[in-house]
């Protein structure tokens, strides 16, 4: 049914009530129509009893655009909005476990952390932890050049997004307005 | 005032207008069903046992239906639970108001695959409109009242509140709240003080009703399109009447829109889609301007969305932003209540006529009744409404849903109970006792096939116990009737698994529960039955023998344009 050649990364954002069931009535939405959600970050926001998921999909526009609506009629979602790339900010922390049994690997290991700007958080006598924060793409050049050394594990946080400049998520717009009207309890 | 959680819960209950629940008692939810007793709530609310959890779920949404109020459904934990889901699909496609009561096990239980224990709000997530898990006595009142508010307002659907057993035990403060005031505390009020969230009914977006109009003065071809969103909103048919008579464009209606436009009304053209008659589906396919109102273009109106519609520009109107765009591709829409949408229409529709185009519309006619010496589909439908005019006629799925559906002239919203969405057998017997428990003044028919009335014929004993009297016309044809056809059609002819060559006798089964069976061939031996069942205030179960190979005509197949039809 997919065809993988029209299917694009996409980054939406989703504001939550911060309640239990709430990210499986989200994920749902994407596994139903058969996507598997390549990044996921949750956390809550400045008000405690709101949550904020960062989802991130290979999916086509068309879909996308469904799922978004789908997601916007339920009650426990109180905004959605897709960031594009080209008007939003992306970071990801990645962990790196790296095998660092000597003295000169270790060095090695801390210049190319430093070229990196990211951070040692961890150290062994046969191991090096390091934090990196980033898009993709430096991540993925950091794990190039920490494979020859030898990758113990690797986790990522999940990419998070922000749009740029002062517009935010919870601002109103039209389609808003639309979707809350079916949400109307009066 | 303390009171223990279920005194709180049939206390909400009473608030909510509440006359009437279908349910089913078991181990978690006693008590529950011991408050009916303990505090004499079974005289303020009376209590419906079916055979079946699944039975009592169609119940409480055939009694939403019929009377446009909530319908309350309860059952108990596990099975019972997982037994209602059916009825909560069925709910939930047609959006039907009915709030789902059930008790879970206890805090203690909960997670350990104890007995009788199921994750029923992960179950019904996706057949919901929103749902429940109380886990604190103090939250009860709130919920039921948040669950209610949710279920009867915006585009309506079903809600499931899972209470925990021991909760069930615990005792919190309640104090009463009529329902105008709900908005003002508790989990509502704070809904209502969201910002990002204003859940005041807003007024439509003016500007787009304006270009409504204007697009409608551009228009020589217009059609409208009814759907169930109309019968859904409260006071919308009067408003809906006046518009297209206004107007004075044919009107087209899917099955969940039957008795918006009364079914003998001039501009009606009758239903639309893969068994919609050629009038509807000519003038889909032909007209300029397609004002669809409540409906949500299923693959089973618009058969092929690529095509439907495509000489016209769409404009849709729907309470439900989601339903835009999702089917097919629109050129307007407008966000609303149907009723009040309508309403600011017709407060600037002039006036207008199209005799052309509805002389061409009304010009394709459907292929001639058969009227020989064997009892055809359209003369039961025919007889019963000569028998008890304006009655309620709920049906089940398949060829004898269809031909309701084509054959019987609905006049108000209400009238035509069905599973249109989900498409469930079984639905039609609960439902119909449902809508008889609303309705106790009104002749209710169900119209079912023998494949259909099988599957949950034993709530016949529920229709006799509580004299929920419905007369039940099963179309039998011993044979799954619209499987068959399409195996006719498209299978080559191998009935596959289809035929019904076996009992029950139908009139034996009715006499073992209690109730008149009767059996006809011809349309006058019909009549005759009718004669005594309508006046009876007995369930009757009328087996009407037609014939096997007959088929549900015109049929435009899933995936071809409109006008393209496999049988006329």
């Amino acid at each position: 049914m997919k065809d993988s050649s029209k299917t694009t990364r996409h980054t939406l954002s989703v504001l939550v009530e911060n309640t239990a069931g709430v990210l499986s009535q989200v994920s749902r939405l994407f596994s139903r129509k058969g996507y598997n959600i390549e990044s996921l970050a949750v956390g809550t926001t400045d008000d405690p009893k709101v949550s904020r998921i960062t989802i991130e999909v290979l999916a086509d526009g068309q879909s996308t655009k469904q799922i978004m609506n789908q997601l916007r009629k339920l009650f426990t979602v109180y905004s959605v909005q897709e960031l594009l790339p080209e008007r939003s900010i992306r970071r990801e922390l990645v962990m790196f476990k790296v095998r660092a049994e000597t003295a000169d690997v270790r060095n090695e290991v801390i210049q190319i952390a430093n070229i990196f700007r990211c951070s040692i958080i961890d150290v062994s006598i046969k191991s090096l932890t390091l934090a990196l924060i980033g898009d993709e793409a430096k991540a993925g050049a950091m794990e190039k050049l920490l494979e020859a050394f030898g990758i113990l594990e690797l986790v990522r946080t999940g990419m998070v997004a922000l749009e740029r400049g002062a517009y935010t998520i919870s601002d109103d717009n039209k389609e808003k307005t639309e979707f809350n009207l079916g949400k109307s309890v009066l | 005032m303390r009171m223990k959680s279920p005194q709180i819960l049939m206390e909400c209950l009473l608030e909510q207008g509440v006359d009437t629940v279908f349910g089913y008692p078991g181990g978690t939810i006693l008590n529950i069903y011991d408050e009916f007793e303990l505090h004499g709530y079974k005289d303020k609310i009376r209590h419906i046992l079916t055979s079946h959890e699944q039975g009592s779920s169609h119940a409480a949404d055939g009694y939403a239906r019929s009377t446009g109020k909530v319908g309350v459904c309860f059952a108990t934990s596990g099975p019972g639970a997982t037994n209602l889901t059916t009825g909560i699909a069925t709910a939930y496609y047609d959006s039907s108001p009915v709030v789902f009561i059930t008790v879970n096990v206890g805090e203690s239980l909960i997670g350990k695959d104890s007995f009788q224990e199921v994750d029923i709000t992960g179950i019904t997530m996706p057949i919901t409109k929103c749902n429940f898990l109380v886990r604190r006595a103090e939250d009860l009142a709130d919920v039921v009242r948040e669950a209610f508010a949710i279920a009867r307002s915006g585009r309506p659907g079903p809600v499931l509140i899972d209470i925990l057993k021991n909760v069930t035990y615990d005792e919190a403060d309640y104090e009463y709240l009529p329902v105008e005031l709900h908005h003002t505390s508790g989990r509502l009020a704070e809904l209502l003080r969201r910002s990002s969230h204003d859940l005041k009914t807003p007024e439509p977006d003016f500007s787009d009703i304006d270009k409504l109009l204007a697009m409608i003065e551009q228009a020589e071809k217009p059609l409208v399109l009814v759907g169930g969103g109309v019968i859904r909103s409260k006071g919308a048919v009067p408003e809906f009447r006046k518009f297209f008579e206004k107007l004075g464009a044919p009107v087209a209606s899917t099955i969940m829109g039957g008795g918006a436009c009364p079914g003998s009304h001039p501009l009606f053209t009758g239903m639309i889609g893969m068994h919609g008659s050629h009038a509807s589906n000519y003038a889909v396919d032909a007209c300029d301007l397609l004002i669809a109102i409540g409906c949500r273009f299923s693959d089973r109106v618009a058969t092929d969305p690529n095509t439907f519609a495509r000489n016209a520009k769409i404009v849709q109107i729907d309470i439900d932003r989601a339903e835009i765009d999702k089917n097919v591709k629109t050129d307007h829409h407008i966000i609303g209540d149907a009723r009040r949408v309508l309403e600011l229409i017709n407060r600037s529709l002039p006036a207008h006529d199209y005799p052309e185009w509805k002389e061409w519309v009304f010009s394709h006619k459907e292929v001639p009744l058969k009227k020989d010496n064997i009892l055809h589909a359209h003369e039961v439908l025919e007889s019963i409404q000569a028998a008890a005019p304006g009655a309620i006629v709920a049906t089940d799925v398949g060829q004898h849903q269809m031909w309701a559906a084509q054959y019987y002239h609905f006049d108000r919203p209400g009238q035509l109970i069905t599973s249109g969405g989900f498409g469930t057998m079984g639905f039609g017997l609960g439902a119909a006792m449902g809508a008889k428990a609303g309705n106790p003044d009104q002749t209710v028919f169900l119209c079912t096939g023998d494949g259909c009335f099988r599957m949950n014929c034993h709530e016949l004993s529920t229709a006799e116990h509580y004299g929920l009297n419905v007369i039940i016309l099963i179309f039998n044809n011993h044979t799954l009737g619209m499987v068959r056809q399409w195996q006719h059609l498209i299978y080559g002819e191998r009935y596959s698994q289809t035929d019904l060559d076996r009992g029950p006798d139908f009139v034996k089964l009715a006499e073992a529960y209690g109730v008149r069976g009767a059996r006809c061939a011809s349309q006058a031996e019909l009549d005759a039955i009718l004669k005594e069942a309508v006046p009876s205030g007995q369930t009757w179960v009328i087996d009407c023998a037609i014939d096997k190979d007959a088929m549900v005509h015109p049929m435009v197949p899933g995936g071809a344009p409109s006008d393209q039809f496999l049988l006329d």
